[in-house]
């Protein structure tokens, strides 16, 4: 039996676009390594040349500023430590600027960093609404300015859809470089790496229809930071291994080629939100009085744990997050809320519900037809 | 019914919760992480809370073909078993955690907070067997005495077995193997787990001076003469021998054993052999398994080790404490552990240890 289940968990990994699937497959029916200097293997470069060209517009960079990255956190491993090691190889910036909602992927290159190098963290609070404090920017900058290495801030939040100011954070570090980590807002909400004035910018294939295994670092040209992955220098010296000619042919049909309507995905966010606030009154909607992504809303149901509310929805083919999870798999509080504010036992009573290009109102429909019921079997079970 | 497989990612707990499918009952399969910092893999044969064993138990639930989620019981783990064996061994008892584990987290949190998401009952991997008799579900020995385990399981209330399920208890271990290979359980072959699962290094006195200190004392014959010195009264156990490092011989030369441990003073005193013999004992915190046990004395059998033979003896209920006559006298028993009451195969009650004579 065919169990059709109620995907919502986009901002975890959204379908493949048929485009991109089919793109896919005729890749990977062409012999040829695109480094290799023969007829095929230019054949081969050429694809991913001009893969590069459409991804180029759509990011807002030239193409010679787009390095293809096997995923966003090696993308944003390589600029972190990166800029780090190049901004500090005489030890006078050893301090990294960053926000206090950033992903693991952001936070735990960071942390290694301190942990080994002697790197100092500063941390930017965040609002309420899980913005950050550009007036705390202000004061770091202005009290540390010399001793920057870079400042990285997330473009938007993975768990809240909360975007963040990134125009004002470069203005106010003026020559410190700044790297955004821009996964979640990619083909979703605005974003021009020129316009805005990046030094660094990571990306994702497969939250924008493309496949799982292909990520991009975008890096201003001219600079030249040290490598993690040495071995060929495919990618600018920067990034070694053969070029992943299939999925990036493959991100770049799902871009030019992309079924992702940001009006629809936020008309389908909005109706599952009105729902939520009339059926369960209780429920608090986090985030709202910031400029959210379209399709992330995040919920506290007070008085249940989230880990029961994730067992009991996926009982019923309903599939939603809690937000981070350690190796073991254990449930962890998410320090992106406790960060905004909200207590331990709000934050272990939190879902993330994320829609995508594939969602519909029959969607919204399911899930809001078993959440009544699934919350208050969870209130009773906490 | 819909049920919870507790599932440790050992082959027992695989081949319960694949059985119990197999007899037509919907089953999710729960992972419970103990440790807030599990380790990345097992050592040997030891522990139950590891990283690899979560890997191995979703493995496992993919197989089988059920649902499959991690319960975060960190938290009321370290609260009721690991603090309490922390402190049973500081008050000079000896503690079996595994009882307590069962007692507090696998039939009560797990089993209540199962209930009350709409589930009937908790399947486990044990050996033990229940029974439905007009009074109501009993708890027996699984039919392979080697791996019997009611002896943990005797801290089960009457509603606690009956929301309990023991698919093994019917089988012997070799055959689960045997079962599991044939179901296509990689973890076939993985070593059982033994000893105390947060101790994974097996060394339980390292562990509890690690965490408790150890405070020098004086080992004391009954008569008070100081013979040698301890580190820390809590790491010795009533009935040990070796490790006691005393130097002053015996007038005949015969070997001295730990006889009591007294924690207030943190004095370890030792004597010979035949001072530790008991014939009766007190137990505290009496939980009765099955039918009320009617007012005056019965015979039946009484355990007070996981593995220890069912010994003789006439007990009787009275007051909230179970007391039991021997037979025959015992050597070496320490307060703190669980005494279990069997009649025949079945689980009569149990209690904590509390006083020997």
């Amino acid at each position: 039996m065919l169990v059709v289940s109620t995907y919502l968990d986009h901002a975890a990994t959204t379908p493949m676009n048929p485009d991109a699937i089919a793109a896919m497959s005729s890749a990977l029916a062409i012999i040829g390594n695109p480094s290799s200097l023969h007829t095929d293997g230019r054949a081969v470069r050429k694809y991913v040349e001009d893969a590069r060209d459409v991804l180029a517009k759509s990011i807002g960079c030239a193409p010679s500023e787009i390095i293809f990255t096997g995923s966003g956190t090696e993308a944003n491993n390589i600029a972190v430590k990166g800029i780090y090691w190049q901004r500090n190889s005489d030890k006078s910036r050893p301090v990294i600027v960053t926000s206090a909602i950033e992903h693991q992927a952001v936070l735990e290159p960071m942390q290694w960093l301190v942990d080994h190098e002697g790197a100092e963290l500063v941390v930017i609070p965040v609002t309420e609404d899980g913005v950050i404090s550009l007036d705390a920017l202000r004061l770091i900058v202005a009290d540390r300015a010399d001793e920057i290495a870079l400042i990285s801030v997330m473009h938007s939040n993975n768990e809240t859809g909360a975007i963040q100011p990134i125009a004002d954070v470069v203005e106010i570090a003026q020559e410190i470089p700044v790297h955004s980590d821009a996964i979640q807002s990619w083909c979703k909400t605005p974003f021009s790496f020129k316009e805005l004035g990046l030094f660094a910018a990571s990306l994702s294939g497969h939250k924008v229809g493309g496949p799982i295994g292909i990520g991009i670092l975008i890096l201003q040209r001219g600079i030249d930071i040290p490598a993690l992955i040495h071995g060929g220098g495919q990618e600018r010296e920067i990034r070694s291994g053969t070029v992943n000619a299939p999925s990036i042919v493959a991100l770049a049909a799902a871009v030019t080629k992309s079924n992702y309507s940001a009006h629809e995905v936020a008309g389908l966010r909005h109706s599952f939100e009105r729902a939520l606030t009339t059926q369960l009154p209780d429920a608090i909607i986090n985030a709202t009085d910031a400029d959210r992504l379209p399709g992330i809303t995040s919920v506290t149901f007070p008085g249940t744990l989230n880990e029961t509310l994730l067992l009991l929805l996926d009982g019923q083919n309903i599939s939603c997050s809690t937000g981070a999870a350690c190796t073991a798999g254990v449930h962890r509080p998410s320090h992106v809320l406790e960060a905004m504010g909200l207590d331990e036992i709000a934050v272990m009573s939190t879902l993330r519900f994320s829609f995508g290009a594939t969602s519909s109102q029959s969607d919204v429909d399911s899930v809001m037809e078993a959440l009544p019921k699934v919350v208050e079997r969870a209130r009773s079970a906490r | 019914m819909k049920l919870i497989a507790a599932m440790s990612g050992g082959v027992d707990s695989a081949v319960a919760a694949a059985r119990a499918v197999e007899e037509g009952h919907e089953v999710i399969g729960v992972h419970l992480a103990l440790s807030s910092n599990p380790q990345k893999y097992r050592s040997g044969a030891r522990g139950c809370c590891t990283i690899e064993d979560s890997h191995d138990a979703r493995r496992a639930a993919d197989v089988i073909g059920i649902p499959f989620y991690i319960w975060d019981m960190a938290e009321e783990f370290h609260e009721n078993v690991v603090e309490n064996f922390m402190s049973e061994y500081k008050a000079g008892r000896t503690p079996n955690p595994c009882l307590r584990c069962n007692e507090k987290i696998k039939f009560a949190a797990v089993l209540d907070r199962a209930k009350k998401m709409g589930f009937d009952g908790v399947i486990t991997g044990h050996y033990a067997r229940t029974v439905d008799s007009p009074e109501g579900r009993t708890l027996h020995r699984a039919i392979d005495p080697l791996k019997d385990q009611s002896y943990v399981l005797a801290v089960l209330n009457r509603e606690q077995i009956s929301g309990a399920i023991f698919p093994l208890g019917d089988t012997e271990k070799v055959d689960i193997r045997i079962e599991a290979e044939r179901r296509g359980l990689a973890l076939a072959q993985k070593p059982d787990s033994h000893d105390i699962c947060f101790v994974p290094s097996g060394d339980n006195a390292g562990w509890l001076r690690d965490r408790m200190g150890s405070e020098d004392g004086p080992i004391v014959d009954q008569d008070g003469k100081q013979l040698g010195t301890h580190k820390g009264a809590y790491t010795y156990t009533i009935g040990q021998r070796k490790g006691l490092g005393l130097t002053v011989p015996t007038a005949d030369g015969s070997p001295r054993f730990v006889l009591k441990i007294e924690p207030v003073t943190n004095t370890v005193v030792v004597g010979a052999r035949e001072e530790l013999a008991i014939s009766s004992m007190r137990g505290e915190k009496t939980i009765v398994c099955g039918p009320e046990i009617t007012p005056g004395t019965h015979r039946g059998f009484v355990q007070v080790r996981a593995h220890g033979t069912p010994l003789p003896a006439t007990y009787s209920y009275e007051n909230g404490y179970l007391t039991a006559h021997l037979d025959e006298p015992l050597l070496g028993l320490a307060t703190g552990q669980a005494m279990v009451i069997y009649e025949g195969d079945r689980v009569v009650a149990s209690a904590t240890i509390c006083e020997t004579a």
